[in-house]
Parts: structure tokens; sequence; C-alpha cells
């Protein structure tokens, strides 16, 4: 089955309402609701939360060594909040998962298809 | 003197070959892409057969069913081609694997008739492409039309249009864009990008002047067949009975639009005897068909159109459908630009 990268992308430092307590325990069982609906649906593959960009390092070869350093490797407004893998028989299957997520979740939802099957 | 063979055999000429090409390639395209699944391997087994064609038939005559012999002759073109690549075995025995699963027992449910050109156009028109993707697609695939014919209607050079439906194609193999027709509660998403492809592909040929032959003709001419082939494939859908409505009425009017020296005749000085009344007429059936339906839509613009209908004599009743199912102003731009009927629903 394809696979697909849902990745949920994040404004940094962006000013939001802060939630109520209330409001986060409502939309982490929604998330968990919703993981565990693509879990009975065969199409968990896997997926999370990332923590903020600058918790990131970054490693790269230099002159045949690798060099450690403070990340994030991309310095920009948009992050990576965090991502979902799917297995989706079409684009139109991976969509509806991830319009779901973005119903939920408020923030924009890139679809993006793995190169090949894995194993295939 | 000839006789009547050897007229009927010199008709199949290489211009006869261009008109069956025209009319029968999407058919055979589409068909193609359902078999082998890929878009690549069908077009280039379909011009391979209208090259076969264009060999045989001046001599031979026309075969009885031109685009069947089309079909049958491009997917034995198909098959023998991917025999000789490695690449092309791989995926003729993946399609023998797939094919008794794959039997479309899903779409037979939906109770629709299906038409691979249906399958295709809705491909083609995905959301996830954009709409000069969309556009290009449309009528490489389902008009036939040279990557240089688009490119020429769409004032970009060749190549970037090549790129264009290189690009598309490619996502549409990478990302699975699916090749079926969308099951009911996905339609009104889905149908709006195909109505929209081709209210711009009329669009595209509605600022060329009047008289003679000329692309702006077969842009025209290419999108009623295409709003023709929706309707006739999808005939309980109003909006889509709109846009041809649409069409055609803008259509008729089209040979009292210009003056001889090309200049823009307004409505009220044209010369209503030059207005094609076979069009006018076909386009009005179909208006009352939609106000029967009652399920007014940015193509049909419903509510207006009835209202001015109630209100006028019969003669300005064809201005007043015009008007009420023209969706947007007549932009004179950048077709690629012009503005998308409005969402009124």
């Amino acid at each position: 089955m394809p696979q697909y990268l849902l990745s949920v992308h994040s404004g940094a430092g962006e000013v939001r309402e802060p939630m109520s307590d209330e409001q986060m325990q409502q939309s982490y069982q929604q998330v968990m609701a919703l993981q565990a609906e693509m879990k009975s649906a065969g199409a968990w593959v896997f997926g999370g939360r990332l923590t903020e960009p600058d918790t990131a390092t970054v490693v790269r070869m230099a002159g045949g060594e690798v060099l450690t350093t403070d990340g994030p490797f991309v310095e920009s407004k948009e992050h990576l909040g965090g991502f979902y893998i799917v297995a989706a028989e079409d684009l139109d299957a991976a969509l509806a998962w991830a319009s779901k997520t973005t119903a939920i979740i408020g923030a924009p939802i890139e679809v993006r298809p793995f190169w090949d099957e894995p194993g295939a | 003197m000839r006789d009547a063979d050897a007229d009927a055999a010199l008709k199949v000429d290489e211009a006869a070959v261009g008109r069956i090409f025209h009319e029968e390639s999407g058919r055979s395209v589409a068909t193609l892409i359902r078999i082998f699944g890929d878009i690549d391997v069908a077009e280039d087994a379909v011009q391979e057969a209208f090259a076969l064609a264009l060999r045989k038939w001046p001599g031979d005559g026309l075969p009885p069913n031109p685009g069947g012999w089309i079909t049958t002759t491009s997917r034995n073109c198909a098959i023998d081609r991917l025999r000789r690549e490695s690449r092309g075995r791989e995926l003729l025995s993946e399609l023998a694997v797939l094919r008794p699963g794959n039997d479309d027992p899903v779409l037979g449910e939906v109770g629709r008739v299906q038409d691979d050109r249906l399958r295709l156009i809705f491909t083609c028109c995905h959301p996830a492409l954009s709409t000069d993707a969309q556009v290009a697609l449309t009528l490489r695939l389902l008009g036939g039309l040279a990557t240089d014919e688009v490119a020429r209607a769409f004032l970009v050079a060749e190549a970037t249009m090549a790129q264009r439906l290189v690009r598309a194609k490619r996502k549409i193999k990478a990302a699975r864009i699916p090749y079926r027709v969308p099951q009911d509660h996905e339609l009104p998403q889905r149908l709006h990008p195909v109505l929209k492809v081709i209210y711009l592909v009329y669009n595209a040929g509605a600022d060329s002047p009047a008289g003679g032959q000329n692309a702006g003709d077969d842009l025209r001419g290419e999108a009623i067949r295409l709003a023709r082939l929706l309707a006739s494939l999808m005939a309980d859908e109003p909006e889509v009975a709109g846009l041809l409505a649409l069409l055609l009425l803008t259509e008729s009017r089209r040979r009292a639009r210009f003056a001889a020296d090309d200049s823009l005749v307004l409505l009220r000085d044209q010369d209503r005897r030059n207005w094609d009344q076979a069009m006018i007429a076909e386009g009005q059936a179909i208006v009352r068909a939609c106000l029967r339906h009652n399920q007014p839509g940015p193509y049909q613009g419903g509510h207006q159109c009835r209202a001015r209908r109630r209100r006028l004599a019969r003669g300005d009743r064809l201005a007043a459908d015009r008007r009420a199912l023209r969706p947007a102003p007549d932009r004179r731009a950048d077709p690629s630009r012009r503005a998308e009927p409005s969402h009124r629903r």
C-alpha cells in the first residue's frame, strides 16, 4: 500500500489564544480518537507531535568529518510541528485523513507521497 | 469520372484521419489509461495507432468502427511495446495479477453509467493539480490537442507547456491521483473544477475575431464538445446542463458579435438573423429543464433567469437567458486569469 507523509505546518512563535485545560483536554481526546480510527482502518504507520524547532540539532559532513551544530537546519517562520505517515490506497484516501486531521488541529497539512512502496 | 468506391477511399485523406483523431482519441486514451494505468503508455500507443491508420486507411478505406479500431489497435501496440521493455513486462505481469480483483465492483455500486472519459476528466481536473495543469491535461488527453496547440491557445512557449504537462503527469503518477468518478458525496467539490476548466477553454477561444478557421474556433468547439460529453454522461447534474446551455447561448450569437472590421457589436445592435437558431433552441430547452430541476448554481443562474423570463416578451428572452446564465463578466484578458463563476449556492 502506498504511503503518504501528512506534515503539520505550524507558524513559529504564533500568538494563539492560550487554550484552557478543558480545551486542551478536548483537543487531545480528538487527536487520540483520530489516531485510533487510523489504526483500526489499517492506515496508521507512524506519527507524532514534535517539540519546538529550537530543540533541534544538526549533523553534517564538513571536510570529511561529522560536524554537530545547534539547529534548526532551516530558519523559517513555518516549521514542521508534527507528522503522520499513513498507508492509503490513493491520494483521495490520504486527503481524507488529512482533512480530518486539519479539522481538529487547525493548522495546514501538506500531503506528500513517499517515493515508492517500501518492500513492494 | 471516378467510380463511387474510389471516391470513398479518396475521402480518407490526412484531414479525415485528423478529424477522427480529434473525435476519437480522447475515448481511446481514456480506455487505455484504465487498462494500463499509465498515461504515457496510453498516449504513445494511441499516437502509434493513428500513425498506422494514416498509412492504412487511405488505401483500405475506413473500418466500420474507426474509434473501436483505434482502441483495439492501440491496445495491441501498447502490449507489443511493453513486451519489448523489461519495465513493461513487469507492468504487464502486475496487470495480470490485478485484473481479476480489479473489476470495479465498487464503481458498479455507484449507480452511474461509467465511461472512461468521465474518469479521465475527473483525474485531469483533480483539485490537487493547479488550474493551469488541469486545463492543459484536459485539452491534451481528452481533446487530443498537440502540445504546441495547447501552448498557442494559452500564449505560452511550447517548452513551458511541455514541462507543465510532464510535471502534471508525474504528479498524477507519484501521488496516485485516482482514476475514477468521485462518489456522490464528493461530487459538489469535485465537479466544480471540471466545469471551470471547460469554461476556461471556451473563454480562451472567445476573444479571437470571427471569420476564418482559427485556434479560437477550435477551442470553443472543444469546450462545447466537452460540455456536451459531460452532460450526456451526467444527465442528472443541473450544473452540467447549465454550463452547456451557457456555452450554446453564448456561441449562438457568435457570428453577429463581430463587424466586418472585427470590432465588437453590442447585443442591441446585433443582426439577429445571424444568430444560430438551432443552438438557441437547444440552449433554451436546457434552460427550461434546469428551471424544472430548481437547483440553481453558478452556471445556471437559475433564480435570475426565471424571474427575468417571466417579465420579458419572447424576443428578449434569449438576451435575458444569456445574461442570467453568464456567470462572470466578460473579461478580455489573459485567459488563465479569467475570473471563474462565483459560487452562489
